[in-house]
């Protein structure tokens, strides 16, 4: 894909798209996977001021490579802070000190409610997936949400299987109803483009593409009859410099 | 020498403290995982165990495809940056060995029923799980209306394990206990549970003072063995780091029950 000897993968695109949506200077609580390679990228390249929370209790962790898992030792060592687990969320998430929270998902509905527990019923799963982890507290309490999932009509579903986080609920005024104090997911970044919900009806809407992907790709490999944005943009394609920062993290990992 | 009877070997604190039927949580959130005890637990065929941990990985994974749980209660059960965890799976979604019952909440809740645990308080109270179905799937989770404000808030239960176990760096030979780096919740498991178990990786004869380090007191910690490499593949920081692979290599054995068998036996 892409013009000239460069060429990226679909996913490469998503983490570099993901990555650029994190502004220098705020606050990202990175879950593991595809949302710590699209952190650690944009800490690498934009936004070297990111601070990268990650709930084992590292605040402002700055690894050299991308951790395996949420709690590596790296990101202790290199943290500003270590605190317990229950001080993370309580004083740093439950508050809303946290600008974003970085999700990844198995399951997002059109109002951007996530499923991370089980495919099928609870009692009788067809899958048993992880579960909650941080994401609940975190889909309530930080600032706006970011959600990076690969898109297919197996994971872009009418109505996800279980509501393990909370996006917009049933649609407008779903998150007021609740509580839930965080303005909700403000992107989710797929493999083909970018979905922002609408500000009236609170449904994911197409809002750009990727290079090579077409808005038939799109509506394919979505649950729902996909709403695009009069405005459809077009995702720039990486920079050789993007390529390299991402490249050079995941091979050292 | 002076024979404490604080510090002793792996196999007989387990044996003492460890009962069939017995609520047993082995916390360590990535960092300090307390392995070897749980693979003496295996050993030593406990069984109809209530486990508690709010990050089950590989080594929950092997206990549960073991048998020796009736009962889970988790917050988040994966191999971290893996995948699943195929014994678990196979409990949960067949019944294999065994069913299992699951209590299930977010980090935020099980983080603060722990809290609750320690500070001897029967419930605690958190903004969470609102809006989420996992409040419809147990009972552990019930909204809670603030005295003073009318918010909506949510209750979660106490954690009162019978038996809580963790991995720490050093011990003295009084037993008071010594860990530091990603600490998790291992001083909240501890506090909160009736008896507590440390592996270490050394028994020292004075410890010393470190930044940011946790102590745990000689008069709560009722066991402490001294077990170098006890967290392994997990890691313990200052002693050797968290070996990747073998994570990795786990998924394969997991997936096989015939192949965890092997392994199990060879235990």
């Amino acid at each position: 894909m892409g013009a000239g000897a460069v060429s990226w993968t679909a996913d490469e695109m998503m983490s570099i798209a993901a990555a650029r949506f994190l502004a220098d200077g705020t606050s990202c609580f990175v879950g593991i996977g595809l949302p710590s390679t699209a952190a650690n990228l944009a800490r690498r390249t934009h936004a070297p001021g990111l601070v990268l929370v990650y709930e084992a209790g590292a605040i402002g962790a700055k690894p050299p490579r991308l951790p395996l898992s949420i709690g590596d030792g790296m990101l202790g060592e290199t943290a500003d802070a270590v605190v317990s687990v229950p001080e993370i969320f309580n004083y740093w998430v439950q508050p809303g000190r946290i600008d974003v929270g970085f999700l990844g998902a198995a399951q997002i509905d059109r109002f951007a409610n996530i499923n991370t527990t089980v495919i099928g019923s609870y009692d009788e799963p067809k899958v048993r997936l992880p579960g909650a982890g941080g994401a609940p507290e975190i889909a309530a309490s930080c600032g706006e949400v970011v959600v990076i999932v690969r898109q297919s009509a197996r994971a872009f579903v009418e109505r996800v299987d279980f509501v393990t986080s909370v996006g917009f609920g049933s649609g407008p005024g779903g998150r007021e109803r609740l509580g839930l104090t965080g303005r909700g997911p403000t992107r989710v970044i797929t493999d083909l483009g970018v979905l922002e919900p609408d500000p009236a009806s609170c449904e994911l809407r197409l809002t750009a593409l990727h290079p090579g992907a077409t808005l038939d790709d799109a509506r394919a490999a979505t649950g729902w009859e996909l709403a695009v944005a009069d405005d459809l943009a077009a995702t720039d394609p990486p920079s050789d410099g993007e390529l390299a920062a991402l490249r050079a993290l995941t091979e050292a990992a | 020498m002076f024979a404490s009877r604080t510090v002793v070997p792996l196999a007989d604190a387990i044996a003492e403290l460890v009962r069939d039927g017995d609520t047993v949580a082995l916390e360590g959130f990535t960092h300090l995982i307390p392995v070897a005890a749980g693979h003496e637990i295996i050993r030593q065929r406990r069984r109809e165990l209530t486990l508690i941990r709010m990050t089950p990985d590989i080594v929950y994974d092997q206990m549960i495809g073991a048998g020796c749980a009736r009962r889970l209660v988790f917050s988040w059960g994966g191999n971290p940056g893996v995948g699943s965890l195929h014994r678990f799976r196979d409990a949960v979604e067949h019944g294999w060995p065994r069913p299992l019952e699951l209590v299930e909440h977010s980090h935020a809740g099980m983080a603060n029923a722990y809290v609750a645990g320690a500070s001897g308080l029967p419930f605690a109270v958190l903004r969470g799980y609102r809006g989420t179905d996992l409040a419809a799937q147990t009972d552990d989770v019930r909204p809670i209306t603030c005295p003073f404000t009318g918010e909506l808030l949510t209750a979660v239960p106490a954690l009162r394990p019978d038996v809580a176990i963790v991995h720490a760096q050093r011990a003295d030979r009084d037993g008071n206990v010594q860990l530091w780096g990603l600490v998790g919740i291992q001083k909240e498991a501890v506090l909160a549970a009736r008896r507590a178990l440390v592996t270490v990786e050394e028994v020292v004869d004075a410890l010393e003072p470190l930044p940011g380090a946790i102590v745990l007191p000689h008069w709560v910690v009722d066991r402490v063995s001294e077990v170098p490499g006890g967290a392994r593949p997990s890691y313990a920081q200052g002693y050797y780091d968290r070996d990747n692979a073998a994570y990795r290599a786990w998924d394969d054995v997991a997936r096989d029950r015939e192949r965890f068998g092997g392994w199990v036996r060879a235990l």
